[in-house]
């Protein structure tokens, strides 16, 4: 008895689990997994403080607890509200749920560009596997999209603030891990920008991780060469002895040439092991590093669906959620992106697209 | 004539001031207050039944009584002079002509609640308030009402005036809380709530500054006797800001018991419209609240006659009523146009969303947009459900109740009022020229819920 | 490098030891108000940088909020700004028409700034004096129940204060 904790029954879309008291209803459903995760644009686990603004996480609570059994009376940001014990929880079973991160993914679309085809992100962004899952098709907003120009911040950084969604992961990024903070949220409401104000460079050790950390194309590697769709790299994950950081990342190598160094993510796209600028921005040879192997990625976005074309249809349960509504953003990559023209069929490879796929393939590449 | 308690001094020259006000009873309440031990302070106060004037009309004793109370934790009180949801200016009312009764109501509360440093965060633009305030602080404590050892009680207290800087959601308590700590206005991801961790996260009270001065009449006249004015839960006394198409706008202090109708037409309040016209509408409690028909105003929809109180104005709910809400009241004649006079609303709340979560930070803006191209002769008839849609969406999924109050509006100006943003789309030139005037609602009429 | 004068730079202090220990990043507000006191009616980089090291914060933290809070103004701004409330009670009682009217006046737009760099016109939201419509804040006051009179006489009055200072 006297050592043993009590755990805290939910029940999270007719799947009840067990969880120690302080846990969130978040991070309740990663226990259970699959759709029954909510989606999470703004919260990342290790930066304390962040969640609750995007609200793509919504769920209902149909029941507080055990003890008062009352439903709460709006939906509840999911990664910041804490199980109670005998907590009945709904996600993709609320249809008021649905409804609502349907509209929370239509705001925060109007004003992004939609030219995923083009984005450097595209392949990894979590709106696009946001919209892609939990959207509507076609856009009802017929106004001039806000735009701002792209600025370097550095030599390393570059910052397309057109794309960012203020989730303020990078904010939380500088301020705790690299400890000292010179980019920020400017202005309010509809014109708020991440920016620095008047110094244009970001180049404090640890404020590369602030790239991994940005959900979408906001934040990108200025050093990522020959800026390649990532779909044709291979993610290896690799370590060095470095006296800063871990050192433990991921290279994205085509062949034997190290395209990209990011931080090593987990199945929910979430960085533990923060890298230094160092490893980041400049070990890019493939001799800098002790490979492991390739990267396990389970996330179920463009990357690890590997390939495109026979894509179109989404799981059932997708298509119940969005009304039986296609999704948008899936579209054919070889009939939007120049860069994608070769003359492979993507659809027919066995597993992820990898460089030695596409080698000397590429007429736009070299 | 109804009762006062709070405003019924400020015709007395010189009331202002120290001496003016001491004369005239104040701060004998802090003499009465000072002898109770500071949890019966929080019995009265609940016994009075006294509901919180910022807009939420959450009961204050029970506020008071949730303060956490950790060993050697400071507490903070703070009081939120941030007015600034349109149509209301009572705060400033009171704050301007009878500085002294919030600074009473200010000690007392610190002492109920334990608060040694108290805030007063006053919106920026009330600039020349900041000094009249820091002058009444200055001659209570020249007085022995504030510093050390106030009364001999043991008790310290400092009252400190923070001025806003321009920023409506600085009204919302945790925003406030933020901008005293030097922060962006950012509203906070509840909970935690303010009386487990506010300010410098410390268990923190905030109270409107008219709920704070009404703490001096409770302390004087004692709970019970409190709760004996005004109807059912609305008890004690309210201040009204009055704006707008009427005779006499201005501030009003009424009990709980008038009616809406004698409200708007008696003398001794708004005294009717001008110009002989007719009422067309009215938001009874600050632009966030629903907009109501003047058929729906006097009377509910049950047909009861509407009063002045919490209850009666919110009776009918969405559908039919409406809010007391902070108790701005805005009248709209059968001149105004109801489509631009939302537009106005959407636009308040599109400058002031703080931007921090996604439907509001993007919603308010859609909509004031869409509002804009229907007031100005753009609309299509699918822009009048698209609207709706957007503010259905936006409302209860956000961080904090601005995206509610940008919503409701909206969403009651299209329930009430779509036949006008129907014709402003159907008649797109001749509405640039001429108001669709009061139509049919002045009437009677069906009510139909959306 | 920019300072207080001796007097406001006490002011300061003042203001910062209302604070408990550490917090005194809680100043932030009232000293970015007394810097645009001192500064010329606006902030300049160096004036929040100052601030900045006044509070031992980072510029950010000043730059974040300076932008935050409309009453700040991040430009030079003309020596009277005419500041009108155009939110609905105020519309219902002729803002608009006010708004035009100092338009016409000053052969300015809102937003713009007359060429003397005399004056400038702001459209701004409900500043709580909506029973007094409708009306403008000039400087530290507010100058209710607007009409056009009023406005040539308050325009008046701002061309002669400058006359006299000069
Ligand atoms: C967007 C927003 C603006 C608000 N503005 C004010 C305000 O200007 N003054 C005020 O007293 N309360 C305002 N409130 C309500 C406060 O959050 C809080 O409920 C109130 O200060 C509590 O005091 P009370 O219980 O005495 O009413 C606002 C709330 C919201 C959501
Ligand atoms: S730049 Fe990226 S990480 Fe930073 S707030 Fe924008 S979307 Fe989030
Ligand atoms: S609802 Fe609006 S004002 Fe409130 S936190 Fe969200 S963006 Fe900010
Ligand atoms: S992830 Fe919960 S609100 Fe953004
Ligand atoms: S609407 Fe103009 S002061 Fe309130």
């Amino acid at each position: 008895m006297p050592d043993e904790k009590k755990l805290f029954k939910v029940t999270i879309d007719n799947i009840t689990i067990e969880v120690e008291p302080g846990t969130s209803i978040l991070q309740a459903a990663r226990k259970i997994g699959g759709d029954v995760a909510p989606p999470a644009m703004c919260y990342y686990t290790p930066l304390k403080g962040s969640g609750g603004k995007c609200r793509t996480c919504l769920v209902e609570v149909a029941a507080g607890s055990t003890a008062d059994p009352r439903p709460m009376p709006k939906l509840v940001a999911s990664c910041r509200t804490n199980v109670m014990d005998g907590m009945i929880v709904k996600n993709i079973t609320s249809e008021k749920v649905i409804d609502a991160r349907n509209g929370v993914v239509e705001f925060l679309l109007i004003n992004h560009p939609l030219d995923c085809p083009i984005c450097d992100q595209a392949g990894e962004c979590h709106l696009q596997d946001l919209s892609y899952e939990h959207g509507k098709e076609g856009t009802r907003y017929e106004f001039k999209r806000r735009t701002f120009e792209k600025v370097d911040l550095g030599p390393f950084i570059q910052l397309h603030m057109t794309r960012c969604i203020l989730c303020y992961r990078c904010v939380y990024t500088a301020d705790q891990v690299s400890k000292k903070r010179e980019h920020g949220v400017l202005d309010r409401g509809d014109h708020s920008q991440i920016a620095t104000y008047i110094k244009n460079s970001l180049d404090n050790d640890f404020i590369g991780n602030v790239i991994d950390v940005c959900p979408v194309g906001a934040l990108t590697d200025r050093t990522f060469r020959f800026k390649n769709r990532v779909w044709f790299l291979k993610p290896m994950d690799a370590h060095r002895d470095c006296p800063k950081c871990s050192g433990k990342v991921t290279l994205w190598n085509r062949g034997d040439e190290v395209y990209r160094v990011t931080a090593r993510k987990d199945q929910w796209g979430e960085v533990h092991d923060w890298i230094c600028n160092e490893c980041r921005f400049e070990k890019k040879e493939t001799k800098d590093w002790v490979i492991e192997g390739p990267t396990k990625i389970n996330r179920h976005s463009v990357i690890s669906q590997g390939h495109y074309v026979g894509t179109v249809k989404p799981r059932e349960v997708l298509t119940e959620v969005m009304n039986g509504q296609a999704p948008r953003l899936l579209m054919d990559i070889h009939t939007v992106s120049e860069v994608n023209q070769p003359q492979i069929e993507l659809s027919e490879l066995p597993g992820p697209a990898t460089g030695d796929v596409f080698e000397n393939k590429n007429p736009k590449e070299k | 004539m109804g009762k006062k308690l709070l405003i019924d001094r400020v015709g007395i020259e010189g009331i202002r001031y120290f001496d003016t006000y001491r004369k005239h009873g104040g701060y004998a309440s802090v003499e009465k207050a000072f002898k109770m031990a500071p949890a019966d302070i929080v019995e009265e106060i609940k016994k009075s039944g006294l509901r919180g004037r910022g807009g939420a009309g959450f009961p204050t004793g029970m506020k008071w009584s949730f303060l956490a109370k950790p060993e050697g934790v400071p507490r903070y009180l703070v009081c939120n002079a941030d007015e600034s949801e349109p149509g209301t200016f009572k705060d400033r009312y009171l704050m301007e002509f009878i500085p002294h009764l919030l600074i009473e109501g200010l000690v007392v509360s610190s002492f109920a609640l334990g608060s040694n440093r108290t805030f007063i965060y006053i919106r920026g633009e009330y600039a020349w308030i900041v000094d009249i305030l820091e002058q009444a602080i200055e001659e209570a404590r020249q007085n022995g009402f504030l510093g050390n050892n106030i009364l001999n009680s043991g008790f310290d207290c400092e009252i400190y005036v923070q001025r806003g800087a321009g920023a409506y959601i600085c009204g919302e308590e945790t925003a406030l809380l933020e901008s005293l700590e030097g922060k962006r206005g950012n509203p906070r991801i509840k909970p935690p709530f303010p009386a487990v961790k506010g300010l410098w996260d410390s268990p923190t009270v905030v109270n409107n500054v008219e709920t704070l001065a009404a703490v001096v009449p409770i302390i004087n006249m004692g709970g019970d006797a409190y709760s004996q004015i005004g109807i059912g839960k609305s008890t004690g006394t309210k201040l009204i800001s009055a704006c707008g198409n009427i005779n006499r706008p201005g501030v009003y202090e009424i009990d709980m018991t008038i009616s809406v109708e004698e409200f708007v037409y008696s003398d001794e309040y708004c005294g009717g419209i001008p110009n002989g016209k007719k009422l067309k509408a009215c938001i009874p409690g600050g632009s966030s609240v629903p907009i109501l028909p003047a058929n729906l105003l006097f009377k509910t929809a049950k047909g009861e006659k509407r009063m002045m109180t919490y209850e009666s104005l919110a009776d009918g709910g969405f559908q039919t009523g409406s809010m007391m809400g902070s108790g701005g009241f805005i009248v709209l004649d059968e001149d105004q146009c109801v489509v631009r006079h939302t537009l106005t609303l959407a636009r308040f709340y599109r400058h002031e969303s703080c931007g921090q979560c996604s439907p509001c930070r993007e919603g308010t803006g859609w909509m004031e947009k869409i509002l804009n191209n229907i007031e100005y002769g753009r609309g299509k008839m699918n822009d009048i459900d698209l609207l709706w849609d957007i503010q259905r969406r936006i409302e209860g999924n956000t961080i904090c109740p601005l995206g509610d109050a940008a919503a409701w509006p909206v969403a009651a100006a299209i329930r009430h009022f779509r036949d006008e943003f129907e014709w402003h789309v159907l008649n797109p030139e001749e509405s640039q020229k001429r108001n669709y005037g009061l139509a049919n609602y002045a009437e009677p009429r069906e009510v139909v819920a959306s | 490098m920019i300072t207080f004068s001796e007097n406001k730079l006490k002011e300061a202090q003042r203001i910062i030891n209302r604070y408990p220990q550490g917090k005194q990043k809680s100043a932030l507000l009232p000293l970015l108000h007394l810097a645009q006191d001192e500064f010329g009616g606006w902030l300049d980089v160096p004036a929040m940088d100052y601030i900045a090291s006044l509070l031992n914060i980072e510029p950010i933290e000043v730059y974040e909020v300076a932008t935050f809070y409309s009453m700040y103004n991040l430009k030079p701004v003309g020596r009277h700004v005419f500041e009108v409330c155009q939110t609905g009670p105020c519309m219902l009682r002729g803002s608009d028409q006010i708004i035009d009217y100092i338009k016409q006046r000053l052969q300015i737009n809102v937003g713009e700034t007359t060429p003397d760099g005399m004056f400038t016109l702001k459209t701004v939201e409900c500043l709580g004096a909506c029973g007094y419509a409708p009306m403008m804040q000039l400087g530290k006051t507010f100058r209710e129940h607007l009409n056009e009179e009023k406005v040539d006489q308050i325009i008046e009055e701002c061309r002669s204060k400058a006359a006299r200072n000069n």
